[in-house]
């Protein structure tokens, strides 16, 4: 053994990955504000009806129902699960809000909401309790219900529609109102993000969450009832969907079976964008909620500098992509690091 | 029991395992498990691969139940169900890959579930750093408790296990091979760790392969072999030679014959193999006809020489060469077109495709030849895995059942088959015997015979030192990645090998 060799280079990597860790958390959320300022600033140069009020708007209306539910799609990722029947759920209860204010116009909004929320939080209860006590993968169990809750939309709407002259005005105002010049839907959604983010960062059950997603095994030894915190996890998850779902049918007013579709990947990719790790235990939902605003700030964008819509896709896969690869590339740094300060000791 | 003397109750055991007992199956891992732990004991556990230290420790740590004796904690019988179990009775695990949450920071490691908080129940982020770099302190070690565990040494690691420990109020610690992976400052450091904890009136049982750190480090020691204990002493009363000998002193039966066969041509030359942090700048060479043993203790670096050498590793440095023409890196497809067989070490994740029929495991390596225009012909399919099985002596139902349904000899005579049907020129067997019953063993060890008297190179690697010495032809012996020795079949003995594993000698050859 060479052990004369050994002092000097263990505090230096130690420091090194310490700060590459520090940097790549930090830089991150810091990172997607700067890709979003570009965005809109190059946008506005070429266009610059972009940045009138109506035009950012649109973009808080369109970012906020995505964000809420990129929330609930982080705590389902960061215990190394996923959500992908957020959409049907959304559909689900979508539906159930319009067709109940369209039959009881006289109903209580919070009642409408409670109602939504329920409903989710037991589309999310199904979920979980598949995932944990039937022990059957997140993917598969979710990739079915999506099936399942869009089939039930389907054969409750039996082909109808819910229009928006049925509703009642004080219920589209939330879809189209604000406060203080802030739309109500996007501040809805700001507070979704900040509830949910101090839970994460500063309850047990939210540090269990990372704990689980980080180490399985672990987290069973330190005593976190994992089970139930995953379960809990799909429950909020669902609970969004449902309050997404009623947002969608204020702000569009018409719904019918089909309204969130395909809605589940876009989440799944704000949230990864956002730099929450498909692999657990890394994440913030503040980072999720900027994903969705810069995945819908660039479909907006594309839109308005009239570029195909094939290329909007695909700028919307190439994000994807490059979260990805970075996200990658410093746990590759970060391995070599380590690894090369346990060969040096051999 | 009888009324102790007041400076015997002084030191009465914190922990206590009575004529513990633990079977898998037919396998008795554990009888007559008889240890005591006093507080401020550091005891050490020594023994062979496969002694029964693990299941000693699994049992203390609570992963595993006891099936018949008893298991005493400040005098009073307990019965862990679970790891938590022991936990709150106060004992620790601190095992050689710490179980750790990497994306989160040393100190939520460390209180992990029992956050200090605050007003209506908000974690106090300030106190859990307090409390943790306190803990760190008074290890004396130098680590931020806000920094992420992530890019940890392995040394690092434990030591948070340790605080982990610390933060219980744990009177127990055991330590499961700690310095394993540790280099000889790390070591020194661990130990001043432990003597800390040891002031403080903590038991440690510490488990080793390296006589030097447990005579260093430990007042008591207690040895293993073959699933009991068999000997407790003081170290201060028995020399490391004596040790030795108590770890192996076992009868050496004529279980194993290996016939005399005429040794040929050079088949595999490994030259300089190194692969960084896992095993240095290893060379030897197996020739036409000879069994090759590589011996070591677990951890040693043996399974990941063979794995090397048969290109699933991509090596860091040096070559290898089979008929004397050098076998690129990493390309296991070129090492099996060069005439080598691999019969790795864990035959359910590795060796087989359990869910495949055991006709379809056989001809797994032959596929391409037994097939026509692109399709596989099934009558000669049909026909080589029935000439193997019954060259092999295969019991089985039908050669359609799922290999899974067969019994762990078996199995492993299915591996040998789908290597055997390639006619390699080098066959590597990692474990060859590993959890099979001494019938098929025999079976096994007779085929392997049979196979070098045919002139085939066996590289056998095994951890089972009888089997070893009856064997072999020659015997190399790893210790952390090096050769430490080699041993012709005249000089081997149990004392040789054992001291050559334990690094108590430098490179005899």
């Amino acid at each position: 053994m060479s052990t004369a060799a050994t002092p000097a280079p263990t505090p230096a990597a130690g420091v090194r990955a310490r700060r590459m860790v520090d940097l790549a958390l930090r830089v991150r959320e810091l990172g997607i504000i700067g890709a979003l300022a570009l965005l809109i600033l190059v946008t506005a140069v070429i266009e610059p009806r972009f940045v009138h009020a109506d035009s950012l708007r649109n973009l808080a209306l369109n970012a906020a129902i995505f964000a809420i539910l990129a929330v609930g799609q982080t705590l389902v990722l960061i215990t190394r699960n996923v959500d992908l029947s957020v959409g049907s759920v959304l559909g689900l209860t979508a539906y159930m809000s319009g067709e109940l204010l369209s039959k009881h116009p006289g109903t209580s909004i919070l009642v409408v909401v409670a109602l939504a929320m329920l409903m989710g939080a037991a589309c999310g209860l199904l979920n979980g309790v598949l995932v944990t006590f039937g022990r059957v993968p997140a993917l598969v169990v979710t990739l079915g219900t999506l099936y399942v809750f869009r089939g039930l939309a389907f054969l409750w709407t039996n082909g109808s529609q819910i229009n928006a002259e049925t509703l009642p005005d004080g219920f589209l105002n939330i879809g189209t109102g604000s406060f203080l010049g802030i739309p109500t839907m996007a501040l809805i959604a700001l507070v979704v993000v900040l509830v949910v983010g101090q839970v994460l960062r500063d309850y047990r059950p939210g540090r269990e969450l990372y704990a689980i997603g980080s180490n399985p095994d672990a987290a069973r030894l330190a005593g976190v009832r994992s089970d139930r915190r995953v379960c809990t996890a799909f429950v909020v998850s669902g609970a969004l969907a449902g309050l997404g779902g009623m947002l969608f049918t204020a702000r569009f007013g018409t719904v019918d079976a089909t309204a969130g579709t395909g809605y589940e990947l876009t989440v799944v990719s704000a949230a990864v964008v956002g730099g929450v790790a498909i692999f657990g235990g890394v994440g913030s939902v503040y980072g999720a909620a900027l994903g969705a605003v810069l995945l819908g700030t660039i479909t907006s964008a594309l839109i308005v500098l009239k570029v195909d819509s094939f290329w909007q896709q695909a700028a919307v896969g190439a994000l994807l992509l490059l979260a990805i690869a970075f996200d990658r590339l410093v746990g590759l740094r970060l391995d070599a690091a380590l690894r090369q300060r346990s060969s040096r000791r051999a | 029991m009888t009324q102790p003397t007041p400076a015997a109750r002084a030191a009465d055991p914190i922990l206590e395992l009575r004529d513990a007992a633990k079977s898998y199956g037919a396998v008795r891992a554990l009888r007559d498990g008889t240890l005591a732990l006093r507080p401020g004991e550091v005891r050490a556990l020594v023994g062979e691969n496969g002694a029964g230290k693990s299941t000693l420790v699994k049992l203390l740590a609570g992963v595993i139940r006891l099936d018949g004796g008893t298991m005493l904690v400040d005098g009073e019988p307990v019965d862990f169900h679970s790891p938590t179990a022991a936990r709150d009775a106060g004992i620790a695990v601190i095992y050689q890959e710490p179980t750790l949450f990497p994306d989160l920071s040393v100190a939520e490691n460390v209180v992990m579930g029992r956050h200090p908080r605050g007003a209506l129940g908000r974690i106090d982020r300030g106190a859990v750093r307090r409390q943790v770099q306190e803990l760190l302190d008074r290890l004396g070690v130098k680590l931020a408790a806000e920094r992420p565990v992530r890019g940890l040494s392995i040394a690092d690691q434990q030591i948070v296990e340790i605080a982990k420990a610390l933060s219980f109020d744990a009177r127990v610690l055991i330590m499961d091979e700690p310095t394993a992976a540790l280099s000889g400052p790390e070591v020194e450091r661990l130990f001043g760790v432990v003597r800390a904890l040891r002031e403080r009136g903590a038991a440690v049982l510490f488990i080793s392969h390296r006589l030097a750190e447990v005579f260093a480090i430990c007042e008591t020691v207690t040895v293993m072999r073959d699933g009991q204990v068999v000997h407790d002493t003081r170290t201060a009363d028995i020399s490391a030679d004596e040790l030795v000998r108590r770890m192996v002193g076992r009868e050496l039966g004529a279980l194993f014959p290996k016939e005399q066969a005429g040794v040929g041509a050079e088949v595999l030359r490994v030259h300089r193999l190194t692969r960084e942090g896992v095993f240095t700048d290893v060379s030897f060479a197996v020739r036409a006809g000879e069994i090759v043993a590589l011996a070591g203790l677990v951890g040693a670096g043996r399974s990941e020489v063979a794995r090397a050498i048969f290109g699933i590793d991509r090596p860091d440095a040096g070559h290898v060469e089979v008929g004397g023409v050098r076998l690129p890196r990493g390309r296991p497809s070129a090492a099996m077109r060069a005439g080598i067989g691999f019969v790795p070490e864990d035959r359910r994740q590795q060796g087989l495709v359990m869910d495949l029929s055991v006709q379809r495991n056989v001809t797994m390596t032959r596929l391409r030849e037994l097939a026509r225009g692109g399709l596989l012909r099934a009558s000669a399919e049909r026909r080589l895995a029935r000439e193997w099985a019954e060259r092999l002596q295969l019991k089985y139902h039908r050669l359609e059942d799922p290999v899974g349904f067969l019994s762990g000899g078996n199995q492993q005579k299915v591996v040998l088959a789908k290597w055997l049907a390639t006619e390699p020129s080098l066959l590597i067997v990692d474990e060859p015997t590993r959890g099979i019953d001494v019938g098929t063993k025999a079976e096994v060890h007779r085929l392997l015979s049979e196979l070098a008297g045919r002139g085939v190179a066996i590289l056998m690697v095994s951890s089972e030192l009888p089997e070893v010495l009856g064997m072999a032809d020659r015997v190399l012996v790893m210790h952390e990645g090096r050769l430490t020795g080699e041993l012709s079949r005249a000089e081997a003995d149990e004392e040789r090998v054992m001291r050559a594993a334990t690094g108590q000698v430098e490179a005899a050859a």
